[in-house]
């Protein structure tokens, strides 16, 4: 099959020491936290208290509106608190969570499973996914119903599953993919069917023979999944320039994949709909990476949603040196974590403990020297070193100009940067200044609006008040005449 | 008579004279000031000092208020203003925080609905005897209502950070000078 090229783009130390190595099931923790807010949207709302038993993959919250994804428990056991916790976010702020105390039973609920889920609808199998609770699992959470149901807006020609696994160090959707490639082509012919859609396509890095292998065994006798493989280059496996390399199309800025007839998911992505679909089980654990030079043994772990990283570090034989930094999800676009009191969420691929050595000292920014290599290196073709000395002075208008809004945050552009100026940050610090900016700017309006409509409000009464007294003074006055004219027959 | 008839002419005339002036002299309101006016929060709180966002914006445009008077528009406001009137101004000085909010105790409420008859933009919400709400996505934070309240049971405050609202922050300068 021809591919494409996209533009830009790094090749960072691959790092992938753990592609050898099995999943292995972590033992069960005691406490799990579930995050209200594991995906994008708004946040699960509590239909447990308190105190409640619940079994294995009973619902502890439900999606309160279309873009948002509900939460179960990932073990049997007791609420022991719906309390705030630091949520896994780079801000470190706590956010609403469930506090599981498990039972150590592990216990399922039941659940009711198709008996052929290739006999239900698209719109049902959108609905079972949303229901489960899936989201991207590729690091974005986005929730995956919502995605599968713009087959009905949009005609999806081409479904594309991502196993480009581009961030050095993750192995987690290779192994996937090596272990289980039966589960991951049944859930990618599911939405195929939930999307109306004739042909997928299941990309894979060239660093990954053995998951090619594992997977075209797997969909041999299938017309409509083929796998192929894409170079090995970051960003790989982000949206945009996935579908440029498989494609050849470009997704206008603004515009979503699905515009053009195009629509990708993660394989993990794939595997989560398998398991709801075929076997009713929700999206309660998922296979993390936990890796880096700090680390004594580093491995693969399918870890139920919840536990601390605390509990997968302490599995995996704890430090062998202090490191120096440690992060969820990849080293390119991963979050340093505040600590390691830090649960793991439904888009948490990777927990990385890195040595100094890997991180390299941090050297001071130095000053830019135009060398250009940023601009070399961004597959979307901006002008980083442009953008970041606007967003350094606050010129928030001309970075937008420059096209901020199509920055996809990959960090290529920091990571080549021989003067280590931190040019990611500043696109974030940007984009939420931006954000910021527009919020202010709609309550400006709204109060604008509210203020207006009490001005005409009081002006409203004040008018109805005067014609009233008005009214009150001729009943007034004519009553004072007709007593007139009475006195005056009488006279 | 004759000083009945001098006072009628001299009424006629005089208010000839001034219809005519009306009408020749007329002066027009400056566009300029309707524009400025039109992105001030227009809740006329009286924050600022000057009576009523109109009023602020004539004083804006003659460059008798500096772009940063208004408290509730805050910096986003600030710089709007900079940037219409074309004045170099520096906004990176000013308070970034988010601003404040109004709250009620409801312990100490006692429902008498000034705080609502105060309020610019209808924020709160109540009615005699009830326990009044703020209702922030409307609160401009001008703090009229606390002015108002009999039982000081309104307080301003400034709302905690959660998850949506938290931005990422400005990366720390720490440009080594070339020697």
């Amino acid at each position: 099959m021809k591919l494409f090229r996209f533009r830009g783009g790094v090749h960072p130390a691959e790092q992938k020491t753990t592609r050898q190595l099995p999943i292995r099931p972590l033992p069960l923790p005691t406490r799990l936290y579930l995050p209200l807010q594991m995906h994008i949207g708004a946040p699960a709302v509590p239909v447990v208290g308190v105190g409640d038993q619940v079994l294995k993959g009973q619902l502890l919250a439900r999606a309160p509106s279309a873009v948002s994804a509900p939460v179960h428990a990932s073990t049997s056991g007791v609420i022991e608190a719906i309390d705030e916790f630091t949520a896994p976010h780079p801000s470190g702020l706590p956010v609403r969570t469930i506090v599981l105390r498990s039972d150590g039973e592990d216990r399922w609920s039941e659940s009711v499973v198709p008996i052929d889920p290739f006999r239900l609808s698209p719109t049902e199998i959108a609905q079972r996914v949303g229901e489960a609770g899936i989201v991207g699992m590729g690091g974005a959470a986005f929730p995956a119903a919502v995605k599968l149901q713009l087959g009905d807006r949009n005609r999806i020609h081409t479904l594309i599953i991502n196993g480009g696994e581009c961030e050095p160090y993750l192995t987690c959707d290779d192994r996937l993919m090596q272990e289980r490639p039966e589960a991951v082509i049944d859930g990618v012919r599911l939405m195929l069917r939930a999307l109306q859609c004739q042909r997928a396509l299941i990309a894979v890095e060239a660093n990954k023979p053995e998951a090619q292998q594992a997977l075209r065994r797997a969909c041999k006798e299938l017309s409509e999944v083929q796998v192929i493989e894409v170079p090995s280059r970051y960003p790989m496996g982000s949206e945009k320039q996935m579908i440029q390399t498989v494609t050849g199309l470009e997704v206008p800025a603004g515009k979503l994949a699905a515009e053009i007839g195009v629509m990708v998911h993660n394989v993990a992505t794939s595997y989560a709909v398998y398991q709801a679909l075929r076997h009713g089980r929700p999206l309660i654990s998922r296979i993390v990476t936990v890796s880096g030079g700090a680390l004594r043994e580093p491995t693969n772990l399918e870890v139920p949603l919840g536990t601390l990283v605390e509990e997968l570090i302490k599995h995996c034989g704890g430090f062998k040196e202090t490191p120096a930094r440690q992060l969820l999800g990849g080293p390119m676009m991963g979050t340093a974590l505040p600590h390691q009191q830090v649960p793991i969420v439904k888009g948490s691929n990777g927990v990385l403990a890195l040595s100094a050595a890997e991180t390299g000292l941090a050297p001071h920014a130095q000053p830019c020297i135009r060398c250009g290599r940023c601009a070399q290196a961004c597959p979307i073709g901006l002008l980083p070193m442009e953008l970041a000395s606007r967003a350094r002075h606050g010129k928030l208008d001309a970075a937008l100009d420059l096209g901020l809004l199509d920055c996809i945050g990959c960090g290529s552009c920091s990571y080549t940067c021989p003067a280590a100026i931190p040019l990611t940050q500043y696109f974030n610090f940007a984009k939420g200044e931006l954000a910021r900016q527009r919020e202010e700017q709609q309550k400006g309006e709204r109060t604008r609006a509210l203020a207006q409509a009490r001005q005409l409000r009081l002006e409203r009464e004040a008018e109805a008040k005067r014609l009233a007294a008005a009214k009150r003074k001729a009943e007034r006055e004519a009553k004072k005449r007709a007593e007139a004219a009475a006195q005056q027959e009488k006279v | 008579m004759i000083a009945i008839v001098m006072l009628a002419l001299l009424g006629f005339a005089l208010g000839l004279a001034l219809g005519v002036a009306s009408k020749r002299f007329k002066v027009e309101s400056d566009p300029l000031v309707e524009e400025v006016s039109a992105l001030l929060p227009g809740t006329n709180c009286g924050q600022c000092g000057f009576a009523g966002c109109p009023t602020a914006a004539e004083k804006l445009v003659k460059g008798e208020a500096s772009v940063d008077f208004c408290p509730p528009g805050g910096k986003a406001l600030a710089e709007a203003l900079a940037e219409k009137l074309g004045v170099d101004f520096d906004a990176s000085g000013m308070a970034d925080g988010p601003p404040k909010l109004a709250r009620i105790n409801e312990a100490l409420c006692i429902g008498c609905v000034k705080c609502f008859r105060e309020c610019p933009t209808d924020a709160i919400v109540g009615a005699p005897k009830q326990i009044h709400a703020v209702m922030w996505n409307a609160c401009t934070g001008c703090g009229k209502c606390v002015d108002v309240c009999p039982t000081m049971c309104l307080e301003m405050f400034v709302p905690e950070t959660g998850l949506a609202q938290w931005r990422w922050p400005k990366p720390v300068e720490s440009v080594a000078k070339a020697a």
